[in-house]
């Protein structure tokens, strides 16, 4: 026989055969149900506080009612198989499926909607974001039903929040280790990422911290090729990192990239970073979450910030029609421990558009989120005093920027400017320089109280008068812009782009 | 050399016009004005000594600058730092911090190495 989700004459959102089927004798009839029959959805369902909320953005095949599309959502990603099994019976089953409340299109989307699933508590495994996601995303986006699907947002109740330990160190206590208040922290990637040897690669962290950086940082795939053993980086960068600490009595630190093959490789890399004192070591998020939460453990035991380079995201994140929201991705990162995620910079090369940005941002930062649609918040989200995330602004931002960046991010962020530093024409530590000092001079000013979204260009020429490394900078850089339109953008307002 | 900590140590030194803006914008955003001074702004020395505590109830840039100017005398080869905190449930840290005034001759640091086995550097910041 074909399974199929095709619509009923009586079925539809008018909600008339959308009802669970009562009978327990004909609910268990061996055969197939629809989802909805099934009990998987429930247009009346009152969330609970500990319930794990989840909405997703589904494109139903032709002919498929949404409701029970919806249904078959919350079924896929809890307890429902495609045909009706009598072992159900011996659980409180009621209770274990995921029931799908609520159904609503998208604003200007024809055929697609918002589905809002309930998911009780007792589901997920408590302190695994393993255990969460293989639920919420396991099964159901290859789903033949659906087109496609995305997870747009979460709602992770207190309860459930406070069974991880989260970010080891947090903005708060990065700060007060960096001896940092009141300022963006800065940071440069090495370039170019791959080829140096270790002695040039330590030059490059030396004069880019020397001349007012707080951090430099290895690029996602440095990791130990025939052209520079992790050994060495870490050597050389330590190095440039001591010797930058001592010219300019300031904290100074290098992410180094301890992503490996296998967590003992991981861990002895992590190891080693500490015996030579790093502050900070980094990982990708394509070593997976179980690594991430095990990486996450060794940072907190070991006083380590622990630095996340988001590599291989946009996959699953860019675009609106499939995939996880990276609103998501940032909260299961907080949940899983990281202190710095990269979340975008709106007026860089990379995706994301400002409002969409920052809504990342308050769901790093905040210690409670409001619903905020032309953000994108979908939920109210209580963090339970679970520490801060500091959010990463990188790729191919410059210091004429730095009104938009100021002005969009706020202090608490590490801004990194890569090419924007070590493509200065007078040099690495030249770059530094231009980017610390105009970088100082919005801040002054935005607290002194001026408008620096309208005078931030003037503000940054005046700083060049007497700053020779940022006058050559806005002279390379000043006009240069990324203005394309975004492709995941909020569906609550008309899409802005920066310039 | 110049030490670079705080928030404006790129830009030449504030006037004390400069230091009052900064101070009614720590104000108003609610957060308590701290003065404190050190001979040694080594980078890990956490705790210079206070001038006074906190000044939790003064609201006005005018006093917290007759401070500044009193610390001033009676300190002057010190870094004098002026670091402004919020109490605020979840941050109950320092918002913002910089220097307000440097001695004559800066301090200066050296690196003291031990070496170990496996190229492993132990390094130590020192006075120079």
């Amino acid at each position: 026989m074909t399974v199929t989700l095709a619509p009923s004459p009586t079925q539809s959102q008018s909600g008339a055969d959308t009802g669970a089927i009562k009978d327990a004798k004909k609910r268990y009839a061996a055969g197939v149900l629809k989802y909805a029959q099934m009990g998987y959805w429930d247009g009346d369902y009152e969330p609970k506080d500990t319930d794990v909320l989840a909405v997703f953005r589904i494109t139903p095949q032709e002919g498929v009612d949404p409701v029970e599309a919806a249904a078959a959502v919350a079924g896929e990603s809890s307890t429902a198989t495609w045909t009706v099994v009598w072992t159900d019976r011996l659980t409180a089953c009621d209770s274990y499926r995921g029931k799908a409340y609520k159904v609503e299109p998208v604003p200007g989307q024809e055929g697609q909607y918002f589905v809002y699933i309930a998911y009780d508590l007792i589901l997920f495994e408590e302190g695994s974001i393993a255990n969460l996601t293989a639920s919420i995303i396991g099964n159901v986006f290859s789903f033949k039903p659906l087109k496609a699907a995305r997870l747009e947002d979460m709602r992770l109740p207190p309860a459930y929040v406070k069974t991880f330990k989260g970010p080891p160190t947090g903005i708060v206590v990065e700060r007060e280790r960096l001896n940092s208040f009141g300022r963006p922290l800065l940071g440069a990637t090495i370039k170019p990422k791959l080829g140096l040897s270790g002695k040039n690669y330590g030059r490059v962290v030396y004069e880019a911290l020397r001349g007012g950086l707080d951090f430099t940082k290895d690029d996602e795939n440095i990791n130990s090729q025939p052209f520079m053993h992790w050994r060495d980086r870490f050597l050389y960068c330590m190095e440039g990192v001591n010797q930058a600490a001592v010219r300019t009595g300031e904290v100074k630190g290098h992410y180094l990239n301890i992503t490996a093959g296998t967590m003992e490789e991981m861990y002895r890399r992590a190891e080693f970073a500490k015996e030579l004192g790093s502050v900070i070591v980094m990982v990708d998020l394509i070593i997976g979450w179980t690594a991430i939460q095990s990486i996450s453990e060794w940072a907190r035991a070991n006083d380590m910030i622990l630095h996340m380079h988001r590599a291989g995201h946009g996959t699953y994140t860019r675009q609106k029609s499939h995939g996880v929201s990276f609103r998501v991705i940032a909260k299961w990162l907080r949940l899983a421990g990281v202190d710095h995620l990269h979340a975008g910079t709106a007026v860089g090369k990379l995706e994301g558009d400002p409002m969409t940005v920052q809504g990342y941002y308050n769901i790093l930062r905040e210690r409670h989120n409001e619903v905020d649609l032309p953000r994108g918040v979908f939920f109210e989200q209580d963090w339970a005093d679970i520490r801060r995330v500091m959010p990463v602004a990188s790729g191919g931002i410059h210091a004429g920027q730095m009104h938009q960046l100021l002005t969009l991010f706020g202090d608490d962020v590490v801004l990194q400017f890569g090419g924007g530093t070590i493509g200065h024409p007078m040099g690495i530590e030249a770059g530094a320089i231009a980017n610390r000092v105009a970088l100082e001079a919005m801040v002054l000013a935005r607290n002194e109280g001026r408008d620096i979204m309208a005078e931030g260009p003037e503000i940054l020429q005046e700083a060049a008068k007497w700053c020779k490394p940022l006058e050559a900078a806005l002279h390379t850089w000043g006009s240069v812009t990324f203005d394309y339109t975004s492709t995941d953008t909020s569906d609550f307002v008309p899409t802005a782009s920066v310039a | 050399m110049r030490i670079t900590q705080g928030a404006f140590s790129f830009l030449p030194d504030l006037t004390d016009q400069q230091i009052s803006a900064q101070i009614e914008y720590a104000l108003e955003k609610g957060w308590a004005v701290a003065i404190e001074f050190t001979d040694d702004p080594h980078p890990r020395n956490t705790y210079w000594d206070m001038w006074g505590i906190p000044m939790f109830d003064l609201r006005d840039a005018a006093g917290v600058m007759g401070e500044v100017k009193a610390c001033r005398e009676a300190n002057p080869d010190c870094y004098i730092r002026l670091s402004a905190f919020d109490s605020t449930r979840g941050w109950e840290t320092v918002r913002l911090a910089f220097i307000v005034h440097r001695p004559k001759e800066e301090a200066k640091y050296r690196l003291s190495r031990t070496e170990g086995a496996g190229r492993v550097q132990r390094y130590e910041i020192v006075r120079a």
